[in-house]
């Protein structure tokens, strides 16, 4: 595998219909490495997550404008098809959402059976083993792969659909504060997951949560509004240790230090 | 209610009692109105089983006396109609139920926003159409518009028994009868399924493009399945709809009382319905009694039918 290339982020402008949500970003994400948004709510750290896979735009009227290059191209050419950049760019929600009507099985080989129709039965079961135990689930659902997905708790829902993502082996994962839902053990157990999978992809997280932060992330950027109906802007983005220490910005240290937000 | 100032309280005074001394009228009145509603209408289905029942129960009788003999059979009678009324309908969900769910997805799913609106708009306008008005319609207009296909389906596929016979015009046969049953129950099927699949979380439907999911992709993963027990409800609700209709039928359809696969060939079926509507003017004595019993079958019939629609609606509906 070729050597993992930074997401380059130029200019980009986020809309909704007339409303410019975000705007003028640029930023370099690194590859394998886990890079946490915070800020305020309706900042569009969340927003800006969307773009990455291009998920901002199934939202009536939502479009982007700029460049975004994975490993050198830009996803937003008008050539590109967004189906084949979610492909590559996997994503996990607030709130877990298995498929309802899905085995816990066919849960995690959904997105296989998408990506390419054809796939044998013991390669399905080693690639749902693979999947399962990358998202730290194995153990916990190995002996009821058949059992609705829904039958699980709210953190192994949320596994289950971090296994469903990395099942397709993308290059990119991004979270969308993926433990707000959850209780402190099974955010625990979702951030060691984010350490283990920092070795594969290049992850990118939005989180409330600010100790979140600092404890998952080698990178951390900062977002904020100037009031209701201005465009978020990404104050800053630096190395966690540096945001939470010493940030540059006063924004960011009047936010890190619970002075607003 | 009153509220007493805790400073200026007097050690005397006593706060006001939270009992009250009876039921308020109004809950009363309103409780009794609406308790009377609801047994009203469970007296007039009462009344209605009732009625089929008893004045069916002549030719009930006279049947058991005829019974063997060739000049009076209930069951000779009855069964051709109901299953002219059964294959009527089951045709006409086989045409109206993929048109409907294909409707129901371009509405919910791929449409702008304004013609979707106006679209759903104008399917609601469909089913407030009076039946007569699609009797009119499909005699006048649609039977001879139709006789190409069915000499076409004669023709080509008439290996096939329902296209085989001896089709003429002008075409009154069950073909055109299922057609214009199609258009009439397509509005129902098509407004409940297209609520249905609005009704799919936007969270799954996320879930799924955002694993690379296409459109279609995402309507089958997660749209169809979410809203497979509503469609079958639908279709459950259009079945009755068809079972029971009448004026429609009984402008088209050139009567008969075989029990003939031959759904191209003139004079060879009838439903319940318009037999009913048909004789009753007539009709009296045994025949009345007998017409009567074909009306119970019906209302057992589409009983069952809605009963096994809200079975499935309420064993699809959302688990915890």
């Amino acid at each position: 595998m070729a050597a993992p290339q930074p997401i380059n982020v130029e200019d980009l402008n986020i809309y909704y219909s007339d409303f410019l949500a975000v705007e003028g970003v640029d930023v370099q994400i690194r590859p394998r490495s886990v890079t946490a948004l915070i800020g305020p709510s309706g900042c569009g750290k969340s927003t800006f997550l969307r773009t990455l896979n291009r998920m901002h735009e199934v939202i009536p009227g939502a479009y982007a404008t700029g460049k975004v290059e994975i490993n050198g191209e830009n996803i937003y050419d008008p050539r590109v098809d967004p189906v084949n950049v979610r492909r590559r760019v996997g994503m996990v929600f607030q709130k877990a959402n298995p498929f309802p009507t899905m085995s816990i099985r066919d849960n995690v080989l959904a997105g296989v059976k998408l990506n390419n129709r054809r796939i044998s039965r013991s390669a399905a079961d080693d690639l749902a083993e693979r999947a399962l135990k990358g998202a730290n689930l194995w153990n916990e659902v190995k002996d009821r792969l058949d059992k609705p997905g829904m039958g699980l708790s709210g953190g192994q829902q949320q596994r289950l659909c971090i296994a469903r993502t990395i099942a397709v082996e993308p290059e990119v994962v991004l979270m969308d504060e993926p433990c707000s839902a959850l209780d402190p053990i099974s955010t625990l157990a979702i951030e060691d997951l984010i350490h283990e999978l920092k070795q594969e992809y290049t992850i990118v997280i939005v989180t409330h949560n600010m100790q979140q932060a600092s404890r998952v992330s080698d990178r951390t950027g900062f977002f904020n509004i100037a009031g209701t109906g201005k465009p978020g802007h990404l104050i800053e983005i630096d190395d966690t240790d540096t945001i939470f220490t010493n940030p540059t910005n006063k924004q960011t240290e009047d936010y890190i230090s619970g002075r607003f937000g | 209610m009153s509220t007493t100032d805790l400073e200026s309280e007097s050690p005397t005074a006593q706060p006001a009692s939270m009992r009250t001394s009876g039921r308020r009228v109004g809950d009363s009145i309103f409780s009794y109105l609406s308790i009377g509603s609801g047994v009203l209408i469970f007296l007039t289905l009462a009344a209605v089983a009732v009625f089929l029942t008893t004045e069916s129960m002549p030719a009930i009788i006279a049947s058991q006396e005829f019974s063997g003999t060739a000049e009076f059979s209930l069951i000779e009678t009855a069964l051709p109609l109901i299953y002219g009324t059964v294959l009527a309908s089951a045709i006409a969900l086989v045409i109206a139920i993929p048109i409907s769910i294909g409707i129901a997805l371009f509405i919910s799913h791929f449409a702008p926003r304004r013609l979707a609106s106006g679209l759903g708009y104008m399917i609601d306008l469909l089913a407030a159409v009076p039946s007569v008005v699609y009797g009119l319609w499909g005699g006048i207009w649609l039977v001879p518009k139709l006789e190409p296909l069915y000499v076409f389906l004669n023709t080509y596929l008439g290996w096939i028994p329902l296209f085989a016979g001896d089709p003429s015009a002008p075409m009154r046969n069950l073909a055109s009868a299922s057609v214009v049953l199609a258009v009439m129950v397509l509005p129902i099927i098509t407004a409940v399924s297209r609520e249905v699949f609005l009704q799919t979380p936007l969270l799954q439907e996320e879930a799924a493009l955002a694993l690379g999911a296409t459109r279609w992709e995402t309507i089958k993963t997660v749209v169809l399945p979410f809203g497979r027990g509503g469609v079958v409800a639908a279709s459950m609700l259009g079945l009755g709809r068809a079972l029971g209709e009448t004026m429609a039928v009984l402008m088209i359809l050139a009567p008969g009382a075989t029990f003939s696969l031959h759904i191209l060939e003139v004079g060879r079926h009838n439903s319940i319905a318009a037999n009913i509507a048909s004789k009753q003017a007539e009709a009296s004595g045994v025949d009345m009694s007998l017409l009567v019993f074909t009306g119970l079958v019906l209302f057992v019939l589409t009983f069952i039918i809605n009963a096994i629609a809200r079975w499935i609606v309420a064993r699809s509906g959302p688990k915890s």
